[in-house]
Parts: C-alpha cells; structure tokens; sequence
C-alpha cells in the first residue's frame, strides 16, 4: 500500500467527480457511493499505517509527476507518509467515514442529497493531499481545496442568504490566511530555492541558513494563514457563521478535519517554529488570546451549533497554545486534535440529531427535558461533554491537562500568563459546556408548539455511538502511543526542558477544580431552565454576544471603507480615467465642427486661399534661398 | 532682346489673371482669367526651355495645352448646366457645395 | 508543412466562402464555419507536433517576397510564445462558434455575415502571432480591428441606446492611435536599424540609447492600450460589454493577448536597454491595474463589464511577470495568457448563456438563478473559480509563478500583487452570490429561457474548456515546456536571465 498512496486521495476525488457529473442519474444509489469512498480510503490508510509501522524508516515519499519546473524552481506532485500524516488519514478517514454514513440519514431528505456528497467527498480528497504532500505547494493545494468544499458546503443551501454570505465570508478571510500562506512559500524559495519538507536540502534541514528575521517572517505568514483555516485571533469571525451549512458538515469540516489544517501546518513546520523563540510566543499568545476569547463568546450564545463553533475555536486555541510551547508539546496538541476530532464531532453529531427530533430548533433556550425523549442522543452527548470538558478517565482530561501542564513549564513570568489563561479556560469550558448540555437536556420543557421530538434512526446514531466510545476511551489509548509513535516527525525539536512553575500534582487538581466549579456553577444556574428572550446584561455580556464586536470591528474598517472605495473608483473610473478620454474625443470633434465652417462654398475664396498659400510657399522658398 | 521680358510679361499676365479670379463673379471670365493664367506659365515655361536650351519645358508646355483644352470642354458644360438651371453665371450664386 | 501560412490563409479564404454563401441558409453557414475552423484546429495542432519544444528560437519558418524595395517579407516563424498562443485561437474560435450559434439571429445582420466575421478575424490573429516581419506584423494587427469592429458595432447589443456603435468606434480608435505610434516606430525602426524589417535582423541591429527608448515607447503604447494596461483600459468594458458574447470572450481571451505578446516579442528583445529602463514605470501601471480594475469589478453592475474588469487586472499580472525579467514570472505570464484565454473565454461565454436566457447583463436582473439552473449555475462557479486561480487549476499554475517570480526579486511589488488575489476572490464570490445564490428572484422564475438548464449544445461549448483548465491545472509540464525555452531566450535579450540550476 505505501507504494501507491495516490489511491488515497484519487478514491474520494474520483468519487466525488462521478458524483457531480453522472448527475441525476446518481441519485438513487450515489450516497452510498459517496459513503464507500471514504471507508475504503480508510481501510488502506489503515493498512498503510501498519506497513509503516513496521518499517525503520517511518517514513515514506512518492513523486508522482513533475507538477512545475521553471528554472530552478522545481515543485513535483509528491506525497509524504509519514507518522504525522499516518494519524491524519485515520482521523479524516475514520471520523469521516462515521460522518458520511451519519449524513446519509441526515440528508435523506434533501433533494440535492447526491451533490451533497460529491462535495463532501472532494473535501476528503483535499483534506487528505493536504496531509499527505510532501511540500509546501502540495500542501497549498490541498489547502484551498479544502476552503473551496468548506464554501460549498457552507453555502449548500444557497438559495437562503445567510448560508450564501456565510459561505463567502468563510473563503475570503481564508483568502487572506492564504495570501499570508502563499508568501511564505515565495520567501522560502526565494531563501532556499526549495520549497520541499525534507530531502535534498529541503527547508526543514536548511532552516539554519536562514537568519533569525526570515524565520520569524515565514513563521508569521505561516501562522496567518494556520489562523485563517482554523478559526484563530484575527481571523476567527468565519468560523461561527459557517453553521449555516448542514450539520454533518459542521461536524466534519468545521471541528474535526479542516479547522485543524493549522494546528497540522504549525506541527508539520516544526523545525521552523521551534527555531524562533518570538515566534513560539506569537503562537501560544495567538492560541490564548483565541481560547479566552473562544470560552467568553461561548458561554454567552443560545444557538446550540454556534455555542459548539466557538467551543470548537476555543480548542484549537488549546492545539494553537501546544504547538507554540514546541517541544513535547506538539505532540501533545495532535493528541488533543485527534481527541477532539471525536468528541467535537460527536457533539456536532449530536446537535444534529436532536434539531433532527425538534424540527430544525436551533436554540437552546428552546429545548429542555430532552433526556427521555432521545436517549442514545443525550447519552452520547454526554460522553462528549464530559470528555470535552476534561473529567477523567474520558479522553480530554488525558490530552487537555498535559498541555495546560506545558503552559507552566516555560520558566519564566509568561508560565503564570499562559498557564493561567489555559487554566482558566478550562474552567470556562465546563461552564459553558455544561450550560449547553442541560438546558438541552435537562430541566423543564420549552418546546415551541407542535414538537414532538424523538430519537433518530440507525444510521444516525450508529456514528453516535462508535463516536461516543472513541471520545471515552480515546485519550487514553493515545496518551503515550501516539506521543511515541510521533516521536520520528519532532525528534529534531530540541526541548529546552525548565522546571514547571508549580508542581504537576497540583496543575492537575487545579485543573479538576476549575472544571468542577465550572460545570456545577452552569449546573445550579441552569437546571431550572432559562428565559425564552435575551435578556438584558452587563457590558461583558452583551460584548459576548456580540461576537466581542470583532464583526464590528471587521465591518467599520474593511466592509465599509471598502465599499465606499470601489464605488468612489468606479465614479474616477467613468468619470475621471474615461472622462479624459471622452473629454479629448469630444475636443478633437469640436475643434473639427469648427475648422469646418471655413469651408464657405464661394469658390472665390478657396481662390484666394489657394493664392495665399502659393504666396507663403514662394516666400518661403526665397527666404531660404536668400537667407 | 533677353528672354527676361518675356517672363516678366508672363509674370503680368498671371497677376492680371489672379487678380480677375479674384475680383470677378461671372464664371465665364473667371473661366478665362484661369486660361489666362494658365497660358502665363505656359510661356514660362517656354522661356525657361529656351534659357536652358534643353525641351523640357516645350513639352511640358504642350501637356499644359492638352490638359487646358480638356479642361475648358468639361469646365463649360458644367457652367452651360448651372446656368441653365439656376439662370445665374455667378459664382457666388453656386455655394451649395460647403460645410 | 508549410504550417503557418496555411493556418493564417485557411480561416480567410473560409470567411470568403462562408462570407458569399446566401441568407437564406444560415444553417450551412454555420456548418461550414464550424467545420472549417475545426479543420484550422487541426493544422493547428498538427503544427504543435512538428515544432520541437526544446528550442527556444524562432521555428516553422517560411518567407516569400513582398515589397524587396524595403526589405519587407511576408515572413511566418513561431517560437513556444507565438506557438502557445496560436493554439489559444485555434481552440477558441470554433467553440466561439458553437457558442454564438444562436447570437446573430436576432440581428438585422446576415448570418453568414456574422461567422465570415469570426472566421476572417482568426485568419488576422493568427497573422499576427505568426508574423516574423515587423511590417507585416503591423499590418494584420491594424487588418484585425476591422472584422472585430463590424462584430461588435453591428452585432452587439445595445444596454443603452447607441452603446454599440459608441463602443466599436471606441474600440476601433483607441487601437488605431495606439496602432500610429506603433507606425512611427515601425518606421523609425527600419530607418535606425538597418533598412529591414525582419525581425531576425533587427534584433542584432545596433542603435543608441535614446533612440532605443524612443521606439520602445511607441510600440509600448501600442501594446499597453491593447492589452490594456491602466490607463489605457477604458475602452475594454466599453468593448467586452457592448459585444456579443462569444466575440467578447475573442476580444478579451486572445485578442488583448497581442499587447503582451507583442510586448515580449517586440519590446523586449529589440529595446533591450529600453526595457529594462522603462520597467519600473510597467510594474507599476501593471500593479495599480491589479488592484484599480479588481475594485472597479466589486462595483460593476453588468455582468460583462465586471468580466472585462476582471481582466484588466489579470492583464496586471501579467505584466508584471514580464517586466520583473525572471524566468519564473515570464513563464508564469505567458502560460497566464494562456490560461486567461481559457478561463475567461469559459466565463464570457457562460454569462453569454444566462444573458441569452435572461435577455439582460445587469447583475440585479439575476439572483438565486441556480435554483432554477443548477448545472449552468454549476459551470458559472467553476469559470469564476478559474478566474480567481485556484489551486488545481490552470490559473493557478500561471499566478503562482508569477508572483514567486516576482517575490525573487522584488517583495513589496509581490506583496502589493498578493494582494489582489484576495480581492479576486471577493469580486467572484459577490458576483455568484448576487447572480446564482441568495433569495430566487421572483421575476426570473416567470422568464422562460430561465427554465431550460444547459443544452447539449452548450455542454460541448464548455466541456473541452473545463477539460483543459482542469488537466493543465494538475499537470501543466506539456505547456510549459513548450513555453520555457521560448521565455529563456527572450530574456536572454534582456541579458537578465539566470541559467536553470
């Protein structure tokens, strides 16, 4: 199998194609197609996984075809296996594949159920090249790949405005991440004259060459664009509008796989990042600014996918602050992505079905007493939120502590800050968790008329139920598995170890604590329900709901100016740029209407002009010839 | 006698026939006035061919001739028509033909 | 094979033959017109097979005699440049012609009239790729104006009363200006270098500074309004909106190209001194048109006016790839002009299809339309997805060795240039969103042609266009080899070029 990893990719793409263009044709049997895909890309994946496994090397690299030669720009179409991209592949395959079948039920009903699923298997085929290039354009390509299925995914149902302004919202603050992306391609190259991870002086081995102010420049357009995809300070207003677009592909796109390309970038740029030390405190500055902001926002929204969309942004803020520590914690950040990508998707997946019982009910001021109308549902999301907000032995106490553990190990002033904010975090996390889980499932009834909720069929909760075993036992398996199974890919970190700034014992019931006052505090507020309208609040609130005014923000200084500019231009351009034009054609012609009206008529006088002229010529012959 | 006298009785005869042009309405002595001028550079032309002692001028004379008598047969039809149109020879009176 | 003059005469003598067929039967015509520029399609691609891509010089030659007296030939050569764009015209223009099956009926005009017009101004673009005689040269890119002049004054449609003549004699007199100042320096070209017009000669020929940037002038202003470059762009929204669409995907996708071509077969080579010294004064017209020309596209109201636009700043790409003189961006422009040929042929031709069902270009006259066309609307969004170059498209390749290119050698131009592909993507998306997304306008579900998703015929328009953009997106070695000697030797010229390590 690891020698033709193409098949990995070309599945789904192929899939997806035949998807789309068979058109209706498809329609009755091309859901399962669209499910088969991603499953057989994940048995070989899986098999590929093994045979790596028991290989030496750990790592292994195919070169397709010569993608582009310039000169000596020389990019080839060229994948890479190795342990890092190994666990992506599962990830995306596996949890995709639940996904899949999951959407098969919940889509049932959509008439464009076929397009549905040629879009979500385009997006497992970037996902997947996204992982498995072996440089940087390879992995620009599966980048925007992925941003083009988010947008179409996002805007599926295009015919409501919402979705469709959602969905371009999404691609073009992508876009920007991308730019940012996109030049730190062109300063590598223009640097290393290479563009490749490894092997013939690639850039991870050449990183050294480079001065400290080019990497952090590279370091920091990388970021800007791991910010763009994942949802991170500055760019993060995307993430929770993308909720428009069905929930499978919320739970798939926008929690497990695509959000978490920028964690993937950061780790897979390690040799970069980890050799700036300013650049590892923009990245954990980045990831705790994100996480706050992530909880705050969370904790005050009433949209059960949104709550879950800026919970998903405050994780990857966690996966953010991990890879910026560097060291042993990277790998502590893929765990935790992995981890993620369960219960995160479980939880989507159990939004899904319980808006599924309740007609499309979005709002949780609108659920209550669920627990004995669809068990499976709030048993299964219970494992989620129990996992999510860090009770152990479920599988975020097992990947979240450790990384709130490395906050405190930098050795300096910053432990207390960024051990404090993550800390912190996870105390907001359980509040606003737990706030979600019991006003939804719990407390009294405050169904809107004619709700009759109840439990979704097979298909739906069969990925239920496998996602809820993976978020349990999940972090515990991995714990120190995978950290030692992604040993080969950050080996070449050097951990500047430093004593932790209070001892683990005590981070670890300092966590525990936070947690439980957390969740008991959501618990006690809301088990009695809440109010069915907003209802006023402090300044902290209402900024909360308000997205902390980012939107504004984004609004009055780029939307605004924006438009005024292009309608200013488009004023200059007509009137200005072609007036000039118009101006010197109607001069030329008037200056014409003019000189015409010589034209008299009488004979006579074209006569006299004619004598004139020979005058003039005569004259002025003789005055060369005299003078 | 020198050959200057006759070029400046040509040159007379050209600014008798420019000046008639000129000043005068009637299209048929306009037409002659242009003769006038015209047979002035012939002998111009002549005199020079005679100072030169080569034939060009000679020749060229004579194209002038022929290209003159050409002239005045499709030059006087027009004329001949306008009159009997419009009953006027006057030139000013045929200003139809401007901007 | 005496390939060139045959693919420059063919598409003539076929606009005579299709030019004299009867009114009464404008099937035939089109049949005929199809046929013939399929059989042009196919010297065309025949001539792709006996040109050898690694020589970077002038191939195919051929030269009869012309006007000896000043050394004028009619004299036919190609190199990867020239060759690449040929088979741009050669491709386009019987799917233009599929494409406009329909487009001259509703006219006054003769039909016949209208496909003898196409097929006549492909004989004249092809002429002016393949022409190595600079005399010749001028003279089809002057014969050019005519047939594309009549196909949009008398074929175009009117938004505004009279729009149509305003934009052809527009069009037509911003060329023939700029086409004068070429004049003068095709001339002044002859006189300084050597009483010759072969190209071949001139580029050796010797000759002082100031009179090098003198001549680079003139043809430099030639091509700026051609291609265009701000601030020579007015005309082109006039132009691509005034014409039917299938010519305005000709106008734009090939017709523009001849001002960059001309720039990098002209300029570059004979002005070398003069090119190096001007292109600071290029990047920059080039830059400001990224960006000018992408924030006019956001604020255009018509659906063919806001392609132009597009355009525009597309053909600011392109130019600073030529003028940075790095062979990353020189190849990267030259197959950008390519791949703009294709992607926005594809996207005039596709709004071409909505204005033929809606009967109207306004943007606001559309809204939620892929409810009611889902494949069109599909076709629609991948057209606007090339045109934003993204990744596994041709675009892409041509954008991202453009800009690497650039980045080598100058970053904030780079920088400034990254830009724009940030604002592509809005001026796309708010053009789909507002034309196929959103709310079903109410007044496009009761138009009748808004009922009818794409035909067969239409499905054969798009298809080999998707089909190239698609497979030279994920494998662009075939074209690129053609084109890399070609961008190599030009730039050796300019005596900047870095030998491939």
């Amino acid at each position: 199998m690891l020698t033709s990893l193409w098949l990995l990719i070309a599945i789904p793409f192929v899939s997806g194609g035949l998807l789309l263009l068979l058109g209706r044709r498809a329609d009755r049997w091309g859901h399962w197609l669209g499910v088969l895909a991603p499953a057989v890309s994940f048995v070989l994946g899986l098999i590929a996984f093994v045979q790596l496994g028991g290989r030496s090397d750990k790592a292994v690299e195919q070169n397709l075809w010569s993608f582009i030669a310039v000169g000596d720009l020389k990019i080839d179409f060229g994948l890479l296996f190795d342990p890092l991209s190994g666990v992506f592949v599962l990830l995306i395959t596996g949890v995709g594949s639940l996904i899949h079948l999951y959407a098969v039920g919940y889509m049932a009903h959509d008439e464009r159920r076929r397009t549905f699923f040629g879009y979500f298997n385009i997006f497992v085929a970037a996902m997947l090249l996204l992982v498995l290039g072996n440089n940087y354009v390879m992995l620009y390509l599966g980048w925007e790949g992925v941003g083009l299925a988010s947008y179409l995914l996002i805007s599926f149902w295009f015919n409501r405005p919402s979705a469709a302004t959602a969905g371009k919202k999404a691609f073009i603050m992508n876009r920007v991440g991308d730019a940012g992306f996109a030049l730190a391609i062109f300063l590598l190259f223009k640097e290393l004259g290479t563009v490749k991870y490894t092997g013939d002086g690639g850039v991870f081995e050449s990183v050294g060459q480079l001065s400290q102010g080019t990497v952090l420049m590279v370091g920091i357009l990388l970021l800007l664009g791991a910010c763009g995809k994942s949802g991170q300070f500055p760019l993060q207003a995307w993430l929770p509008d993308a909720m428009e677009g069905p929930t499978p592909v919320s739970a798939l796109i926008h929690a497990a796989t695509m959000v978490t390309a920028g964690v993937y970038l950061i780790a897979r740029s390690n040799p970069i990042f980890s050799a700036n030390p300013t650049l590892q405190v923009i990245v954990v500055s980045v990831g705790a600014i994100t996480l706050l902001i992530g909880c705050i926002i969370g904790a005050a929204k009433d949209d059960i996918k949104r709550v879950l969309a800026w919970s998903t942004v405050s994780q990857i803020g966690y996966m953010f602050l991990g890879v910026g520590l560097g060291g042993g914690a990277y790998a502590l950040a893929i765990i935790h992505l992995l981890a993620h990508g369960f219960f995160k998707a479980n939880m989507f997946l159990g939004a899904g079905s319980v808006m599924h019982g309740m007609q499309d009910q979005v709002d949780i001021r609108r659920f209550g007493g669920l627990s004995k109308h669809m068990k499976i549902t709030w048993l299964t999301f219970m494992m989620g939120w129990l996992a999510i907000i860090g009770i152990p032995p479920l599988s975020g106490y097992f990947t979240k502590e450790p990384i709130i553990a490395a906050a405190f190990e930098r050795g300096d002033w910053t432990s207390w800050l960024f051990g404090g904010a993550a800390l912190l975090g996870a105390g907001l996390t359980a509040f606003y968790m737990t706030r979600l889980f019991v006003l939804t499932f719990h407390g009294p009834k405050r169904w809107t008329e004619g709700q009759h909720p109840h439990e979704s069929p097979a298909i739906m909760w069969i990925p239920l139920v496998l996602l809820a075993i993976g978020s349990v036992v999940a972090g515990f398996l991995m714990k120190t598995s995978v950290v030692t199974w992604l040993n080969p890919v950050f080996e070449g970190v050097e951990t500047a170890h430093h004593e932790s700034v209070i001892p683990h014992s005590l981070i670890n019931i300092l966590g525990i604590a936070f947690t439980v006052i957390g969740a008991g505090l959501a618990w006690m507020l809301f088990q009695r329900g809440t109010a069915l309208m907003p209802e006023p609040a402090g300044p902290v609130v209402t900024a909360a709901r308000n997205n902390l005014y980012t939107d504004a923000f984004n609004e009055v200084v780029f939307e605004k100016p924006g438009r005024w500019l292009t309608r200013a231009l488009v004023y200059v351009d007509n009137k200005g740029v072609d007036g000039l034009v118009n101006g010197l054609a109607a001069l030329v012609g008037g200056g014409s209407g003019r000189l015409r009206r010589l034209q008299t008529g009488f004979v006579r006088s074209y006569a006299l002009s004619m004598l004139a002229g020979g005058v003039l010529v005569l004259g002025a012959l003789l005055a060369v010839r005299l003078g | 006698m020198t050959p200057m006298w006759y070029i400046v009785l040509a040159t007379v005869l050209f600014s008798i026939g420019a000046v008639g042009v000129l000043i005068r309405r009637n299209a048929i002595v306009l037409f002659m006035c242009i003769e006038l001028m015209l047979n002035a550079a012939n002998l111009a032309l002549v005199t020079f061919s005679r100072i030169n002692g080569t034939l060009d001028g000679q020749i060229m004379a004579f194209f002038a001739m022929v290209v003159a008598a050409a002239e005045v047969v499709i030059g006087l039809a027009i004329i001949m028509l306008i009159f009997r149109t419009r009953r006027s020879a006057s030139v000013d009176d045929a200003n139809l033909l401007k901007y | 094979m005496k390939y060139l003059s045959i693919l420059t005469i063919a598409p003539l003598v076929g606009a005579l033959v299709v030019a004299v067929m009867p009114r009464s039967k404008p099937t035939l015509a089109k049949q005929v017109a199809l046929l013939w520029s399929l059989g042009v399609l196919g010297v065309a691609i025949a001539s792709w097979f006996a040109f050898n891509a690694g020589d970077g010089g002038l191939q195919l030659r051929e030269s009869y005699t012309w006007i000896p007296a000043w050394d004028a030939k009619f004299t036919f050569a190609a190199d990867g440049i020239a060759l690449v764009m040929l088979g741009l015209i050669a491709l386009l223009v019987p799917i233009v012609i599929l494409a406009s099956w329909h487009d001259a009926e509703g006219s006054r005009r003769s039909v016949p009239a209208y496909f003898a017009l196409l097929l006549a101004l492909e004989g004249t673009m092809i002429g002016v790729f393949a022409a190595a005689d600079i005399l010749l040269f001028y003279l089809f890119f002057e014969v050019m104006l005519v047939p594309m002049y009549f196909l949009i004054g008398s074929f175009g449609k009117d938004v505004l009363p009279k729009q149509r003549q305003y934009a052809a004699v527009k069009f037509f007199l911003y060329s023939l200006v700029g086409g004068l100042f070429m004049l003068a320096a095709v001339v002044g070209l002859w006189v300084v270098g050597g009483k010759t017009f072969d190209w071949e000669m001139l580029v050796n020929a010797d000759m002082s500074t100031g009179a090098e940037r003198w001549l680079f002038l003139g043809f430099f202003v030639a091509f700026a309004i051609k291609a265009p470059f701000f601030p020579f762009h007015t005309w082109l929204p006039d132009a691509g909106g005034a014409a039917p669409a299938g010519v305005a995907a000709l106008l734009v996708g090939v017709m523009d190209k001849v001002g960059t071509f001309g720039i990098l077969r002209y300029c570059l080579p004979l002005f070398p001194e003069a090119s190096r010294y001007f292109a600071p004064l290029a990047i920059a017209l080039s830059l400001v048109g990224i960006i000018y020309a992408a924030l006019l596209a956001v604020g255009q109201n018509d659906l063919k006016r806001l392609v132009s636009y597009t355009s525009i700043a597309h053909f600011g790409f392109i130019g600073i790839g030529i003028f940075v003189f790095t062979l990353q961006a020189g190849s990267g422009a030259v197959f950008y002009m390519l791949n703009h040929g294709l992607a926005t042929g594809l996207l005039f031709l596709v709004v071409g299809m909505f204005v033929y069902r809606r009967g109207s270009t306004l943007v606001t006259d559309f809204g939620g339309a892929g409810k009611l066309v889902p494949v069109l609307a599909g076709v629609f969004f991948f057209a606007g997805l090339a045109s934003l170059a993204l990744p596994g498209l041709a675009p892409f390749v041509s954008e991202f060795l453009v800009l690497i290119g650039v980045f080598k050698v100058n970053v904030t131009v780079a920088v400034i240039a990254t830009v724009g592909i940030i604002l592509a993507a809005c001026y796309v998306l708010w053009m789909i969103q507002r034309t196929t997304q959103g709310t079903l306008n109410p007044v496009l579900s009761t138009v009748d042609g808004m009922r009818r998703d794409i035909t067969g015929r239409e499905v054969l328009v798009v298809a080999p266009l998707i089909a190239l953009l698609l497979g030279l997106g994920f494998y662009p070695k075939p074209v690129l080899d053609v084109i890399n000697p070609a961008v190599e030797k030009t730039l050796t010229h300019v005596n900047v070029v870095e030998a491939g390590k």
